[in-house]
């Protein structure tokens, strides 16, 4: 079920509990986000935040307590997700950004011309007519955060979108975020890598154990991070 | 849409098209009868003949005579054309068919394998064939399947007194099947079998079998022809199903059957009352 | 060892000849079961399709009578399609008993199961993987599967062609619902089983042998497209 008010904010997660089967995941995390500020999660291996993350874009219903956007607990539209492997549908570069818009019922002739400037805006309008599944990974990853901007997005949830790619790749993908950023979209996103949130983060959630240990600016964050967990993560301690 | 995508939807089109049943509007008629008309090859001589006079087709769907007045009962076919009297007698009796017409007939032989294990060869009787056979309990195959030949083998073993139900052992192999199928079991098992001469003679798998006896006036195998009754069952084609049977009774029709030959050799005689 | 080298001989000659009445014979085989195929794609696609992506009460059901279903033989269904059929049954009134439609029928029920639980197979494969970014660009479980349909098509093609293989090679369905009628519902396999029980055997594995070739030239078209397939498209 989705909404298709273009409201967002504030996303709010009530007292909001996941589990799968025996295994808790995430416990009691209650929290709100606003935009534009871009949001990063951290945290160990099994902290849980992709479950956090898709439990923020509604892909995943909480086990107990609610998830409301903009006070809505419908999911809201507006939304968009990258994932850490792209996800390329057998056809041509420029019909899998254009497929969301399809979806949400854009004519033919607009979504080609939305499709076409995405790709431009990621440098690849060279290659609108390749199948996408023979491109490189970064391409490819270019291709699927095209396809989220085409969408016109109110926020872009991105799952370690860099951790399966090159250095290269991976710096052109955050120059991407960072103009769709600037663009007035907030960015939530997760990763591993602590010199990549310090290079882009404004505010940091930090997860262990599937509870919210610290939420603050990222300037407080990694000066002087407050709780324990946060400061062993930072010392690289925990995995 | 590209080129390639436009070539490939065509061709399906018309691919599918193309399998659109014709529906061409034929006159034609379905009539059951049986699998010793069919593989005797006699249809594949006669209809034609009769489908240029006339331009009606002739649906034929070959199976046993039981399942022919069965089929016919049912309402699916037109005509019906057999060979059991008593079964034929019934059918109109019962109100399916409308009259029973005497169109041909050829006659059954006793096969048997060359070795002739129960001295059989050669005779001119049939009841004392099928007793020596007995005696010697030697393999022989039966039909078994409701059908005109295996009910006048059925009557030959109760002429000639035998009570198969007590007599019948491992030497006795009922199969359940047409003629051909049959005939093929007996080849490989090389077993006695009564069979039409009709397919006899059309038949190709013999192995070691041979004619063993024939000749017997009881052996003489009558075939008629109805038509369903539309009383019964309104959809049948009377008038064309009725032109079908008054053309195979007719002179016309007599001397085309009699025409008819495999090897040399007249496989049916007609002998339709005038 | 001689009926088949003789069977060998008459297949050769047979095909050479070209002859009007094998053509004739074949060429209503590939008609009544390609229609049959597309029929049951028609229907079993979407089906199985639905049943890898949705979920609906009695799901499992549909399952598990789907896939019992596939193994359907092929004289049971040639019956009930019969009695539904025959003048005596209900859907007498249509008059298509012994004609190429009935076949078709028969064909289409015997081979729709098996699409649909390949279908099935193939989307669920697909729906595992892409689920996730398909549900949050805002595909519903309907939209989804016609994007899975088209995105698995090359799979879904071979899927089609195994069921053009098993309509081709039964026998028992068509010969009970066509009537083996010479020039109407004679196909392939009726006609050797007619040859075989008039003992006309090097005949009956002649037909065996050009049948047999139909379907390999039709499981080689299978692979070829699919090797085509992951080299254009990935």
């Amino acid at each position: 079920m989705m909404s298709h008010d273009r409201c967002v904010f504030p996303l709010e997660l009530a007292d909001v509990c996941f589990a799968s089967g025996e295994q808790r995941i995430i416990e009691h995390v209650s929290l709100a986000i606003d935009g534009p500020v871009r949001t990063i999660i951290l945290g160990a291996n099994g902290a849980g935040k992709s479950v956090l993350m898709r439990l923020m874009h509604g892909l995943l219903t909480p086990t107990s307590g609610a998830v409301r956007w903009c006070g809505n607990p419908e999911r809201a539209a507006a939304q968009a997700m990258v994932f850490q492997r792209p996800i390329m549908l057998r056809t041509t570069v420029i019909e899998n950004v254009a497929y969301g818009l399809k979806l949400a019922g854009i004519g033919r002739d607009e979504r080609r011309a939305r499709a076409a400037a995405a790709l431009t805006k990621v440098g690849l309008a060279h290659i609108a007519d390749r199948p996408a599944r023979v491109l490189s990974g970064g391409e490819q990853q270019r291709v699927a955060l095209a396809r989220a901007w085409a969408l016109d997005p109110l926020i872009l949830f991105l799952d370690e979108p860099t951790a399966s790619l090159d250095p290269g790749a991976a710096l052109e993908v955050e120059r991407i975020i960072g103009e769709i950023a600037a663009g007035g979209c907030k960015i939530v996103m997760t990763t591993h890598n602590l010199g990549q949130a310090r290079r882009l983060a404004d505010e940091v959630i930090f997860l262990h154990h599937g509870r919210v240990a610290e939420y603050a600016p990222a300037s407080v964050f990694f000066a002087l991070p407050r709780s324990p967990e946060a400061v062993s993560f930072m010392k690289g301690e925990l995995p | 849409m590209n080129p390639l995508r436009r070539t490939l939807l065509a061709g399906l089109a018309a691919l599918t098209l193309a399998s659109v049943p014709s529906l061409a509007e034929d006159k034609f008629i379905v009539v059951s009868s049986t699998t010793s008309t069919e593989q005797s090859g006699l249809f594949g001589y006669l209809l034609p003949i009769f489908e240029k006079k006339t331009g009606i087709k002739v649906r034929v769907v070959a199976l046993g005579t039981g399942q022919a007045l069965d089929m016919a009962r049912r309402g699916d076919a037109d005509v019906v054309f057999v060979h059991d009297k008593a079964a034929e007698e019934k059918f109109v009796a019962e109100g399916f068919g409308i009259e029973r017409k005497e169109v041909m007939y050829n006659d059954f032989v006793l096969i048997g394998p060359k070795s002739d294990p129960a001295k059989v060869a050669g005779g001119k009787d049939i009841l004392a064939g099928l007793r020596k056979i007995e005696t010697a309990k030697a393999p022989f195959v039966s039909r078994g399947d409701n059908s005109g030949t295996h009910a006048a083998e059925l009557r030959y073993w109760k002429t000639a007194g035998i009570d198969l139900d007590k007599v019948k052992g491992p030497w006795y192999i009922d199969t359940g099947s047409g003629m051909g199928p049959a005939l093929n079991t007996a080849a490989s098992m090389n077993a006695y079998i009564l069979a039409d001469r009709g397919t006899w003679l059309s038949f190709k798998n013999r192995g070691a079998l041979t004619v063993a006896v024939e000749g017997d006036q009881r052996l003489f195998n009558q075939y008629g022809v109805m038509l369903v009754n539309p009383a019964k069952h309104p959809h049948v084609k009377k008038e064309l199903g009725q032109q079908f049977i008054d053309w195979v009774l007719s002179a016309e029709g007599q001397q085309a059957i009699a025409g008819y030959k495999i090897g040399g050799q007249q496989l049916f005689f007609p002998n339709a009352k005038r | 060892m001689g009926t088949l080298t003789d069977s060998l001989y008459a297949a050769i000659e047979l095909i050479a000849a070209g002859e009007g009445k094998l053509a004739e014979i074949v060429m209503l085989s590939v008609r009544v079961s390609f229609s049959a195929v597309g029929i049951a794609a028609l229907f079993g696609l979407p089906l199985g399709a639905l049943l890898a992506v949705g979920r609906f009460p009695g799901r499992q059901v549909l399952l598990v009578v789907i896939n019992g279903f596939m193994g359907l033989p092929s004289v049971v269904v040639g019956l009930v399609v019969y009695l539904l059929l025959s003048r005596a049954g209900p859907l007498g009134s249509l008059g298509i008993l012994f004609t190429p439609t009935a076949m078709i029928v028969a064909q289409t029920i015997l081979i729709m199961p098996l699409i649909a639980a390949l279908a099935r197979q193939i989307v669920a494969d697909a729906w595992t993987e892409y689920h996730e970014q398909l549900r949050s660009l805002g595909a519903d479980p309907w939209r989804a599967s016609l994007t899975l349909l088209w995105d698995t098509r090359f799979s879904l093609f071979t899927a089609l062609l195994a069921g053009f293989g098993r309509a081709a090679a039964e026998v028992g369905a068509v010969m009970i619902v066509g009537g083996n009628i010479d020039g109407v519902t004679r196909v392939m396999t009726t006609t050797i089983a007619l040859e075989t029980s008039k003992g006309d055997l090097p005949l009956a594995l002649a037909l065996g042998v050009v049948l047999i070739a139909i379907i390999l030239a039709v499981n080689t078209i299978a692979h070829v497209t699919r090797r085509w397939a992951i080299r254009r498209y990935g």
